[in-house]
């Protein structure tokens, strides 16, 4: 058994005219966590049903678990795969345990199993009543309960927290949490970069079907290459130097009285090191990582 | 095996949850009773067996009936899944795009086997307890419960291959009606219209026979019309069906490749649809 879990060499897959996924090679590891960041119509879910094998490439090759998703034998790969579909559909004549329960069949688990996992969902107390009357967040989370059947190696959640409250979003990374640390692979998908800062350990972002990046968020913030500034306060304005170096060289007025610096990564501790004991409110502004999005999405990276 | 019983009973269950096998027995009972009694009456005292009777009133009803509720039950099994995103689900289990088709195909067929076998066969029960009912007619009776399920299946396959066809639900209902139209009035009325048109000078025997097979509608009416001695001297067609020379074998074959190719092609189809 690879630890690579998903792998995908040169693929690309085209819908008439239109390209929704091009020539994207990606390597995901068990034991990951990925965020996979862009617009609606970056590609993100065609990638994942790539990996489910719904749909075929038109070029390159899928591996899911060493096997091709979309081969009729990938019976094996599909039990170990968990999915949670952008705005999961179910059948609203089912109740939450019947759902379930019928799933849970179909990946030949035992049904018995279910309430715990109900439980874990935080759906337990609707499990008998019907789908149809379900809130979108009871959906979300019998839609999560699905995709946990089995203790599935990969997880693959599209937009899974889309249109959550904060309480259950919070709740939804906790659980995702729990399954990083038994060494499931988490591939989550969403819009916002901001969302995934501190749940996941690598972030793949899609621009019109093509990885425009593929890193951590720090790496990231290399590739961006937008420098952090250093913000302060003086007790007085720094008098001006007539002979020698000037130590405020390159520190610009900012806006409420405050001096302000931009300088790379590496610089950063020497100047810090530096500067004054009188120095107030120091503050390392970066950039935030709707920035980095924007400036990844722009292609100024 | 198990994937497509377990798809099979989900069908089966949400057949019974939202009323279809309640409301279809319900109409077919009632309708094989008003039958059974009312078209049974004009027999009065003629020597005739009022249960042979009803198998002609019942089969006639069958052919109108049986394909509209099979197509309105399976137009929307693959289109209005995939619509409605819970086919993408589905298809992520370990289960292959065949079992899901004919899994549904079981549950579907179970719900108008039971409506058909309980609506009917309240009927027959009701015309032997009131005394009226011929032990001897009571294995044509079953045939015809039996080829009328048949008939079911058919357009059951026939609603799939549709639903695997098209991309929307409202065109996969459009062509259902209009496949019903076809072979259930369409057909039989330009089949008569040639005859009478060509008045058997190019028109052969044999050529007429492939005709009626070709239609699953027709393969029923002659299985249940002339299939049976006693029935068919009541039959107006039965003349018909008994110079064709098809015999029963040829015309339950007819019915069961009209279940097998069309189920067969909506496999193939599904396979390689995108979803």
């Amino acid at each position: 058994m690879s630890a690579e879990t998903v792998q995908l060499l040169g693929v690309s897959r085209r819908y008439g005219h239109q390209v929704a996924v091009n020539a994207v090679d990606l390597t995901l590891r068990a034991g990951e966590c990925i965020g996979l960041v862009g617009h609606n119509g970056a590609g993100k879910s065609t990638l994942m049903k790539l990996m489910l094998g719904l749909i075929r490439p038109s070029e390159g090759s899928v591996r899911v678990f060493g096997e091709d998703p979309a081969a009729g034998a990938a019976a094996r790969a599909r039990r170990e795969l968990g999915y949670l579909p952008e705005n999961v559909a179910l059948h609203p004549s089912m109740t939450g345990a019947e759902t379930l329960a019928f799933y849970a069949r179909l990946k030949r688990q035992p049904v018995a199993a279910n309430a715990a996992l109900l439980e874990r969902a935080g759906i337990a107390q609707a499990a008998h009543r019907r789908v149809g009357t379900y809130s979108k967040g009871m959906r979300q989370r019998l839609g999560l309960a699905q995709a946990l059947l089995g203790n599935p190696r990969a997880l693959l959640l599209d937009e899974p927290t889309s249109g959550l409250d904060p309480a259950l979003r919070q709740h939804f990374y906790e659980i995702i949490g729990e399954l990083r640390r038994n060494g499931t692979m988490v591939l989550l998908s969403s819009h916002a970069l901001a969302e995934l800062e501190g749940q996941v350990d690598r972030v793949v972002v899609m621009n019109q079907g093509r990885k425009v990046a593929d890193g951590s968020i720090a790496d990231l913030r290399r590739l961006a290459a937008i420098r952090p500034r250093i913000r302060l306060h003086l007790p007085m304005a720094p008098r001006a130097v007539v002979n020698g170096a000037d130590p405020w060289a390159g520190w610009a007025a900012a806006p409420g009285g405050a001096m302000e610096l931009s300088c790379a990564e590496d610089e950063l501790s020497g100047v810090l090191r530096g500067l004054p004991a009188t120095a107030r409110d120091i503050e390392i502004l970066r950039p935030s990582l709707d920035e980095l999005y924007a400036a990844f999405q722009t292609g100024a990276a | 095996m198990r994937q497509i019983l377990i798809i099979a009973a989900k069908e089966l269950r949400d057949g019974l949850r939202n009323r279809w096998v309640v409301a279809t027995t319900g109409l077919l009972a009632a309708l094989a009773l008003t039958l059974a009694f009312l078209g049974a009456a004009p027999t009065g005292s003629v020597n005739v067996d009022p249960l042979a009777v009803t198998i002609v009133s019942l089969s006639s009803l069958t052919i109108f009936l049986v394909p509209l509720i099979a197509l309105l039950l399976s137009y929307d099994a693959i289109v209005g899944e995939v619509d409605r995103g819970t086919m993408a689900l589905l298809l992520t289990y370990p289960v292959a795009r065949w079992q899901v088709v004919l899994g549904k195909f079981a549950g579907h067929l179970c719900i108008l086997g039971f409506a058909t076998v309980a609506g009917y066969g309240i009927a027959g029960l009701a015309l032997q307890l009131t005394g009226s009912g011929d032990p001897g007619a009571w294995a044509a009776f079953a045939a015809m419960i039996g080829s009328s399920v048949l008939l079911g299946g058919v357009f059951i396959a026939i609603g799939y291959l549709i639903s695997t066809l098209v991309r929307d639900r409202g065109t996969a209902g459009g062509i259902a009606i209009g496949v019903w139209l076809l072979f259930v009035l369409l057909y039989d009325m330009a089949l008569l219209g040639v005859l009478v048109a060509d008045q058997g000078r190019t028109l052969t025997a044999s050529t007429l026979n492939v005709l009626l097979l070709l239609n699953p509608a027709d393969a029923y009416r002659l299985l249940n019309l002339a299939g049976s001695q006693a029935v068919s001297g009541f039959a107006g067609v039965a003349g018909l069906g008994a110079s064709t020379g098809l015999g029963a074998a040829a015309l339950l074959g007819a019915l069961l490749a009209w279940i097998v190719l069309p189920l067969t092609a909506a496999m193939a189809l599904f396979t390689r649809r995108q979803v």
